[in-house]
């Protein structure tokens, strides 16, 4: 394969990493002053390279680059619904970030360096792109986190989400050395053949390593202390692009390792995730009851989320993956979904980010009410909302797979999670009114709430089906 | 035994020695000197293998960039390293359980250590061409070999690695910069184009009366 071949089927990538480059230009050249239509040429961007990932070059299946980047059908699914989150996430910040005069050209430019990050993240197969794509995604976040930089809490996010992400890059990098000392090899079916015959036990260590820097990018427990004071002190709109596509980027990388790298040694790789799986949905299920701020029960109801989806990654099928993606992929709406009802939550003085400023709110602003109501019983996965599918996926999947006590770890976990939603849900709709919020908030961000609620209601006839069929077939590519 | 093989027990030495001394200096400047020592002995250790370049690359990146940084860093930011470790003295059980487990762990991983053939072969040659180079004395150098591979088979990976330091760039400006208001700055085009009519005034003096006005 020529080195033109490898250009066009990278096409996406090359596209967006020209295009942000040409996008901070000429933010810089203006001084800054077109934020705005940056934002939208971003959008722009994005959107255009969906076109090849769906039908150009990209949609096709190969090995490029000496097997170190692969278009495939998991890749196609993947960056589509990334570009989609990613834009979704621009469009939810212009207005705050105008009104807390941080509207910079530099964020949309950010977000699209990060998606690039992601996009070639879901399409390594070798050890070194793997490494470099998710640096190249987590370095734009720490910037992104500490956006904000005259408020403490976001720098102080930022730092801290800078010092643990150095630090479990390290422990990534560390097992990635140990898996190639041991098998000699970096690509992902090189690192399978010598599965085989490698010794195990240094591969295993190697693994473990690589495991826990994975853990860590995706918010797993136990490598989720950074979580809610990142999501706390973060700007929102960036909490809500956190929350998003780059969770569900960490996830399909974190599958297509698993299944790609190392199927050989399943039966070393499956308890491991069985734990980090049950612990987040613990953790998760359990410390989201004493929250107080509404950035940290999201971020406490992330790590549970990641809990489930981990339970089809552990099974280590076909099926498993599916329902990754089918998971990773309702979250992604619900989240963006709910992120928009907070940034909705806005007083004359600033944000209000207490969960006791919901009380009453179904009083003031009945429509923001019923949204809110809606995206935590999906949250919980309650029939027939398009939540209850994501775990009904998962969940088949492990007790497909013979995790028996996952799959019931996990609904033990739903019935503890469900107790912290509806407290929020009471309040809302029970509660004495607490003072009502300014209604102008972009009209983005109501568009956006509003889609998401519908897209989770009427989600049983269209979203539901549309992916399983479409995850199906992305999860059959990596078992070709 | 050899002259190389005493040189390389001289650098290895070095390097151990100077990485003791890094963690067990008082002084932190102290810990970044023994740091620059332990890199020149590794850069030593890769002129013995034959790595001429990364030998060179080492003392020029490590040494003459990183580690003077380290070096600024500690002596400018005025960091009172007692106080730091102050209470520290409290985990030390803790960090002795800690580090029995640890190393039973890898001794462990050490006794039943084996390679894979392919694995062996890898390290040999860690690149196609540099294991000519072993074989062959007329065929790409050091840096050509390194040339070779890095801007052919492993162009994805350079290019990457370009939009991560873009990355860095961008960070480092944004949270850093900040737009300065009220200084003069100087301004070519405006200072070149300035006439003489503007700045200079012709003034007839009187003769024993001086400038009036």
């Amino acid at each position: 394969m020529t080195i033109w071949d490898n250009i066009t089927f990278a096409f996406p990538e090359i596209f967006i990493a020209i295009a942000l480059m040409i996008l901070l230009l000429v933010g810089v050249f203006t001084s800054g002053k077109y934020g705005r239509e940056i934002g939208w040429a971003s959008i722009g961007v994005l959107a255009v390279a969906l076109y090849p990932v769906l039908f150009g070059t990209a949609a096709q299946t190969a090995d490029l680059f000496n097997g170190a980047f692969a278009t495939d059908g998991f890749a196609k699914f993947s960056k589509v619904v990334i570009y989609t989150g990613a834009a979704v996430s621009i469009l939810l910040s212009g207005h705050f970030m105008e009104r807390e005069k941080i509207n910079r050209f530099e964020y949309p430019i950010l977000i699209l360096l990060s998606t690039l990050g992601m996009s070639l993240m879901v399409s390594s197969t070798d050890l070194i792109s793997l490494y470099m794509g998710i640096e190249l995604q987590s370095l734009s976040l720490y910037i992104l986190a500490a956006f904000n930089r005259d408020s403490l809490r976001s720098t102080e996010a930022g730092l801290k989400y800078f010092v643990l992400g150095a630090l479990s890059s390290c422990l990534l990098l560390y097992g990635a050395s140990l898996i190639y000392g041991f098998t000699g090899a970096t690509t992902f079916d090189a690192i399978a053949a010598a599965g085989l015959t490698a010794n195990t036990t240094g591969l295993i260590l190697g693994l473990v390593f690589l495991i826990s820097g994975l853990a860590f990018k995706v918010s797993a427990a136990p490598f989720h202390m950074w979580t809610p004071d990142v999501y706390e002190g973060s700007p929102t709109p960036v909490t809500a692009f956190f929350a998003a596509a780059p969770k569900f980027a960490g996830m399909a990388l974190f599958a297509r390792v698993m299944v790609e790298a190392f199927p050989t040694i399943i039966a070393q790789w499956q308890p491991i995730l069985v734990i980090i799986s049950i612990l987040s949905m613990a953790i998760g299920a359990f410390s989201a009851i004493t929250q107080t701020n509404i950035k940290r029960l999201m971020a406490y109801s992330s790590i549970g989320h990641m809990g489930y989806a981990l339970m089809g990654v552990a099974a280590g099928t076909a099926q498993g993956v599916s329902s990754v993606l089918i998971y990773m992929s309702i979250y992604l709406i619900m989240t963006l979904g709910t992120f928009a009802c907070i940034l909705a939550m806005r007083r004359p003085e600033g944000m209000a980010e207490n969960i006791s400023d919901l009380a009453g709110l179904s009083r003031t602003q009945p429509a923001l009410a019923l949204m809110f109501t809606v995206f935590f019983f999906s949250l919980m996965g309650i029939p027939p909302l398009a939540g209850f599918f994501a775990k009904f996926y998962v969940f088949m999947a492990a007790l497909d797979a013979g995790l028996f006590y996952l799959a019931i770890a996990g609904a033990l976990a739903s019935a503890v999670s469900a107790y912290y939603y509806l407290a929020v849900i009471i309040k809302i709709w029970v509660n004495e009114p607490a003072p009502e919020f300014d209604r102008n908030v972009g009209q983005s961000v109501k568009g956006i709430a509003a889609l998401a609620t519908l897209l989770m209601v009427i989600g049983i006839f269209t979203i539901v089906p549309m992916l399983t069929g479409y995850a199906e077939t992305a999860a059959g590519a990596l078992f070709r | 035994m050899t002259f190389a093989s005493l040189a390389f027990y001289v650098f290895a030495g070095a390097t151990i020695g100077a990485g003791l001394g890094v963690i067990l200096a008082r002084n932190p400047v102290h810990s970044v000197l023994f740091l620059i020592t332990a890199f020149i002995s590794v850069a030593g250790l890769f002129v013995l293998m034959g790595a001429e370049y990364l030998a060179m690359l080492l003392v020029v990146v490590y040494v003459g960039a990183v580690a003077v940084l380290f070096l600024f860093v500690v002596m400018m930011l005025d960091v009172d390293f007692e106080e730091l470790k102050k209470g520290f003295a409290d985990y030390i059980p803790l960090a002795v359980i800690l580090g029995v487990v640890l190393i039973v762990e890898i001794g462990f991983t050490v006794a039943a250590w084996r390679f894979t053939d392919s694995a062996e072969l890898a390290r040999q040659h860690p690149s196609p061409t540099a294991g000519q180079v072993v074989t062959d004395p007329t065929g790409p150098n050091n840096v050509e070999s390194l040339g070779l591979i890095l801007y052919t088979d492993y162009i994805h990976f350079f290019q990457i690695a370009g939009m991560i330091l873009l990355v860095a760039m961008i960070g480092a400006i944004l949270l850093t910069f900040r737009e300065r208001v009220g200084i003069r700055k100087q301004d070519v085009t405006s200072q070149v184009g300035r006439k003489r009519a503007e700045g200079v005034e012709v003034v007839s003096v009187p003769t024993g009366k001086g400038i009036q006005g």
